[in-house]
């Protein structure tokens, strides 16, 4: 008999987490921190990356380069105009018909509309602006769109994915689909779901986006990162927001 | 001006107990980390943060290489008058940030 009340607690956790998770499995790496990283995400005046929100707003309202136009100029308030946009993320640009992730198109429409020069990739002001957008996909589902050109995209992505590289030689795969919630040293393996970035982690002391922690990874298996431009990074985002397809943005999320 | 997030209740009844928080941007260089040319990175740090209320001092601390980037403070005070609560940090490099919330007390 003593066994029934504790059997019925455990099953009320396991479907209280369950309801957290996805139902299919999949867990975003919100799930796999700790209760005190959670808040911490989770407190808007207590997430790091708030204060790079912050600074990304007065850009979004700052005229900028010879047009003399500000993001607000031609997309109002951001609030509105780009909810759930970084949740569909990389797409197809119109003006170049090429894939671009949010960052690019950043700086593609600075380069197009305000005719400034690029922001430099991992540069404050970038991520500044990225985040503000991202924060508007809060909670949103990431919903990459249907295309021909971003499917070869993901096709290619989910080859680099399985791809064995570097001294390690191990996959992406290896880690994130085969060994998910263990521990690799102290930390846990996540399943590398992209809904929070640019992710604010304590390790890098500051904020960075899903292209900078791709080359983190490349480097801790040993392999040579490729060049900040390169169409790998691309499609490896294309497919990992494929594979995330459905689940609910958190960025800027606060990673370990 | 410096990048910085306060909060604090717009509002508290007379001796009660307020949380008040602190987040401000800053990299927080240790001066012990070396950069990409080898030599070492000077020490870039904010060495004290206060905060008053009306003029009266109600938190201070100093703050170590040790600290890491943006840091975070919690500290909770009771509320005792009506007016502004003034956060200051200072640092290395002439670095100075101030702000202010107003807070009514009944």
């Amino acid at each position: 008999m003593r066994g029934l009340p504790s059997a019925a607690m455990l099953l009320a956790v396991f479907t209280g987490s369950l309801a957290l998770a996805q139902g299919d499995g999949r867990r975003s790496g919100y799930q796999d921190m700790g209760p005190a990283l959670q808040k911490m995400q989770d407190d808007d005046t207590a997430n790091p990356a708030m204060l790079f929100v912050q600074a990304g707003e007065t850009l979004w309202n700052e005229k900028a380069g010879t047009a003399g136009k500000s993001c607000a100029d031609c997309h109002n308030d951001a609030i509105v105009s780009m909810k759930g946009v970084a949740a569909r993320y990389p797409a197809v640009a119109g003006e170049t018909g090429k894939p671009v992730d949010l960052e690019g198109r950043i700086n593609l429409c600075r380069a197009t509309y305000q005719q400034a020069p690029a922001l430099a990739p991992e540069s404050d002001d970038l991520l500044a602006l990225s985040t503000y957008v991202a924060l508007q996909s809060r909670g949103q589902p990431v919903a990459p769109p249907n295309d021909l050109q971003l499917a070869a995209l993901r096709a290619k992505g989910a080859g680099i994915y399985r791809q064995r590289q570097g001294q390690l030689n191990l996959s992406c795969a290896n880690c994130h689909d085969d060994n998910p919630e263990k521990k690799l040293a102290g930390a846990t393996i996540p399943q590398g779901h992209p809904t929070g970035y640019p992710i604010y982690r304590l390790e890098w002391q500051t904020l960075g986006s899903l292209k900078r922690r791709l080359r983190n990874c490349v480097v801790g298996l040993r392999a040579e990162p490729w060049p900040y431009d390169a169409d790998e990074y691309l499609a490896l985002e294309s497919y990992l927001m494929e594979r995330a397809r459905g689940m609910a943005m958190d960025a800027p999320a606060v990673r370990p | 001006m410096a990048n910085v997030l306060v909060s604090a209740p717009k509002t508290a009844k007379k001796g009660q107990v307020v949380e008040i928080k602190a987040l401000i941007m800053h990299v927080m260089e240790t001066g012990f980390r070396p950069g990409t040319n080898g030599r070492i990175i000077p020490r870039n740090i904010i060495q004290d943060f206060s905060a008053t209320w009306n003029g009266r001092e109600i938190f201070r601390m100093k703050m170590s290489p040790a600290i890491a980037a943006n840091p975070f403070v919690s500290f909770s005070a009771v509320a005792s008058e009506s007016g502004t609560i003034a956060f200051r940090w200072s640092g290395d490099e002439g670095f100075l940030a101030e702000h202010q919330v107003a807070i009514t007390v009944t």
